[in-house]
């Protein structure tokens, strides 16, 4: 007996329950976790890159120009001779750096102020909302050119502007996750238990409201590295001879034809990337869904 | 064919026979009803009873091939509808029979009326598909039958939605869709449980006068013995899958032979508990509490003037219908909703001033016990984490020594230790309850409101969590208040007993006097209402 309750009482003080218990759930996914160590991999070489790169980002060799992969270029090289392994690992930099950055800075805003706005309700709520629908309407490429014009061409702008679009649409996923959630009678029972409405909106609804959050993020990330592209290749961007997975795609595709290869490696660069978000996205929906659980 | 030439007509109207259900699932295979066999006669009602998870509804529905094949699938048997067994039928001839000589009444009248479309389109629907009818004949059909299922004025709300009726009036209107085409048989699947008590003593007269007047057969499905005890004429008592008794009315409720029949009788409310009421000074005092809601120009005055007190240790029950603003001042006592005007005192402190940290402090010593248990948990959070909550929020324990004091909770509550790392959804319905009563005795509060716990459960369920609260509020001192739309319920626990009607107090009296002399016109209405007390009049 005694032995028992000793032991309800070790299990009983392992913490919050619902990480751990998910991780435990995602180990088990092997698709969850294909996805988590290749993304693991790619930050790593991301953050690695000025040590191993084999060739510096700017060197060109004008002289043997576009070449197919060889053994001194395993995946060739472009018009003026740059080394495309190289190219795509420092473009790996800024494009996951981008995509991670950008996303987390529009989840952190988004999952807040949609929160808040929902839990509020009322005025609160209804200023709140009007102010992300006049952002939204805004069109997006005055907002941009605007910020350039005003702050210059930086990094960091690009990570603001992306960010400042992007967690339009998840506040108002979140608030209206939150104005169901807020119904339930769990939401009453943490009130009159006296939790603060921080506590209660972090606590309880954010956790349950995570399904939505993580396929959002998975399909943000692919969208804001495509938007990367896309300003970049606009001019307003990253410019030569720096470089992004979107930039190297947009050249490569120009010159398809002649030299596949530039269109290919970047592409699959990127295409196994979104592999790795999806399936980890799924696996941590289902692993962090505690009803989803089969044992 | 049609059968309704009454030279054809036998006394048995659908005869099952040795029917076996199972669902098959990646789980595996589970036996839903198995071998059943049971009659419903012309002009009879033949009641199948069961807790949730019996089959009671899964043998119903398969008749008709209403369970989705797969995951369901019919493992044996007959179901001789006038000698034609249904179970053989195609899809395209079952549809020809289902709404026409066989209809369906069911539980929840708000979702089964389709809210884009005027309730007489829907009447008229089932008589334009099934037969060859104009739309003047078929609207002229409908205006009768809403007549006859005591719907007023039926000429000027025949073209109204369903949003505009009450929930009475819907399951009339439910009724009378499932009577148009005159079935020989009609399926009422828990057809009053979704509705106030007095609205279903006049739903129960009328499917009673109805299926007398008509000469038709009812299969009335339901979890509640005490329901069918003033209808039924036959009687079939299910439990996981099988048929545990089969009897008429009398048989079953006055020489019940299986134990779980016996244990089914035994959970039906009635009774009161002993008087005890000591004299004590009021732990609660309202005194001429309004909350309002403010929704379009006019308010809607959910509790308007109420003044009553509770006593220290005692249990007051708060009675009244859907809309009489019971939970409403409930959730105002505990500051859950803003009150419009009003005092609440609590221990001489005014609770409706209080915010910030005092009213924190205050939220420790009340506690409110919510109505349904799938809700009322977060389903993300392990019972440890829901019951270390209040703890550790008021600084009662301390991460270390938090889990002693769970434990002891859940042994208070009567779970096994062993379930305290899992979640919400693997618990049943009862084993749920007992968690959020655990939740809100953690503090330790010395009032607790107590907003219909029981009413989602089963009824074997609910004897046992009362039987809990009793014990508890003897254990921790408690005063309560105890909300229910049950008299019965209500009785087995309060002291005292406020019957509500619409925001206000109607009648306030102990518990004995409450039931043996009532006072006002509204309050006999509902204790004549209370199902089955005919028949425990007689016992």
């Amino acid at each position: 007996m005694n032995t028992t309750t000793i032991t309800d009482i070790a299990q009983a003080e392992q913490g919050t329950s619902l990480w751990r218990d998910a991780w435990l759930r995602l180990r088990r996914n092997r698709l969850a976790v294909f996805g988590l160590a290749v993304l693991l991999l790619f930050v790593i070489i991301a953050i690695l890159t000025p040590w191993i790169a084999p060739y510096g980002y700017a060197q060109q060799q004008l002289a043997i120009g576009a070449t197919p992969p060889s053994a001194a270029h395993w995946l060739g090289t472009d018009i003026y001779g740059r080394d495309l392994l190289t190219q795509i690992m420092y473009g790996g930099r800024i494009s996951l750096a981008v995509g991670f950055i950008a996303t987390a800075v529009a989840l952190l805003i988004g999952i807040t102020w949609g929160a808040v706005a929902g839990y509020v309700g009322g005025k609160v709520d209804a200023v709140m909302m009007r102010l992300v629908d006049i952002l939204y309407a805004l069109p997006f490429m005055i907002f941009i050119v605007l910020l350039m014009v005003v702050f210059g061409r930086n990094m960091l702008l690009l990570f603001l502007a992306i960010g400042a679009v992007e967690w339009l649409t998840m506040a108002r996923i979140m608030r209206s996750q939150v104005q169901s959630l807020r119904q339930q009678e769990f939401v009453e029972a943490a009130i009159s238990l006296g939790l603060s409405p921080t506590t209660i909106i972090f606590r309880h609804l954010v956790p349950n409201a995570l399904g939505p959050i993580i396929v959002y993020t998975t399909l943000t990330i692919p969208s804001v590295m495509l938007l990367e592209a896309f300003l970049s290749f606009l001019g307003l961007g990253v410019q030569p001879p720096q470089t992004s997975w979107g930039l190297l795609i947009s050249y490569g595709a120009e010159t398809m034809e002649e030299y596949p290869w530039l269109l290919l490696y970047p592409g699959l660069a990127l295409i196994l990337t979104l592999f790795s978000l999806n399936f980890l996205g799924d696996g941590l929906r289902d692993a962090l869904d505690v009803r989803s659980a089969k044992d | 064919m049609r059968w309704t030439c009454a030279a054809q007509r036998t006394d048995t109207v659908l005869k099952v026979e040795n029917l076996s259900v199972s669902f098959v699932t990646r789980m595996g295979t589970t036996q839903a009803v198995d071998d059943i066999s049971f009659t419903v006669e012309t002009g009879k009602i033949t009641a199948i009873i069961g807790e949730s998870g019996s089959g009671k509804s899964v043998a119903c529905y398969s008749l008709l091939g209403l369970i989705p094949q797969p995951p369901g699938r019919i493992d044996g048997g007959r179901a001789l509808f006038h000698g034609q067994d249904l179970l053989q039928l195609k899809p395209a001839e079952l549809r020809k029979i289902r709404g026409r000589d066989i209809a369906m009444i069911f539980q929840d009248p708000m979702t089964c009326l389709n809210p884009y479309m005027t309730v007489g389109k829907q009447l008229m629907e089932p008589l334009l598909y099934h037969k060859n009818v104009s739309v003047a004949q078929a609207r002229t059909r409908a205006l009768e039958l809403l007549e006859e299922v005591g719907i007023r004025d039926p000429a000027s709300t025949i073209d109204n939605y369903p949003h505009q009726f009450s929930g009475g009036m819907r399951q009339r209107v439910m009724i009378a869709m499932a009577l148009i085409n005159e079935p020989e048989l009609l399926i009422a699947d828990e057809p009053t449980t979704a509705l106030d008590v007095t609205i279903q003593a006049q739903i129960l007269k009328l499917l009673a006068e109805l299926q007398t007047k008509r000469d038709i057969g009812v299969l009335f499905i339901s979890h509640d013995l005490a329901v069918v005890a003033d209808i039924a004429d036959q009687i079939v008592v299910m439990q996981q899958g099988r048929i545990v008794e089969t009897g008429n009315r009398d048989d079953i409720f006055r020489n019940a032979k299986h134990p779980y029949t016996q244990k089914l009788l035994h959970a039906i409310p009635r009774g009161g508990k002993p008087v005890e009421l000591p004299a004590s000074e009021p732990l609660v005092t309202v005194r001429n509490l309004c909350t309002w809601f403010h929704s379009g120009k006019t308010p809607v005055k959910a509790v308007d003037d109420v003044s009553f007190d509770i006593l220290r240790g005692e249990v007051l029950g708060l009675v009244g219908e859907s809309g009489s603003g019971k939970s409403t001042i409930g959730r105002s006592l505990l500051r859950l909703v803003k009150v419009t005007s009003g005092k609440v005192h609590f221990d001489g402190i005014d609770v409706t001033a209080l915010q910030g940290r005092e009213l924190k402090n205050l939220r420790r010593r009340m506690q409110f016990i919510f109505q349904d248990p799938f809700a009322s948990l977060n389903p993300r959070r392990t019972v440890y984490d829901t019951l270390a909550e209040p703890l550790l929020l008021h600084g009662l324990e301390t991460r270390a020594t938090v889990g002693a004091h769970v434990l002891k909770l859940m042994d208070d509550v009567g779970l096994a230790r062993a379930f305290v790392r899992k979640y919400p959804h693997e618990f049943s319905g009862g084993q749920r309850q007992r968690i959020a009563i655990g939740r809100a005795l953690a503090t330790r509060p010395e009032f607790v409101v107590a907003d219909e716990p029981v009413s989602a459960l089963d009824v074997t369920i609910q004897a046992q969590i009362l039987e809990l609260m009793r014990e508890l509020g003897r254990e921790y001192g408690l005063t309560m208040l105890f909300i229910s739309h049950d008299l019965s319920v209500v009785r087995q626990l309060a002291d005292r007993i406020i019957v509500l009607n619409r925001g206000s107090v109607v009648e306030q009296a102990r518990t004995e006097d409450l039931f043996e002399r009532p006072q006002q016109a509204y309050t006999q209405q509902l204790l004549q209402s209370i199902p089955g007390r005919g028949l425990f009049g007689e016992l």
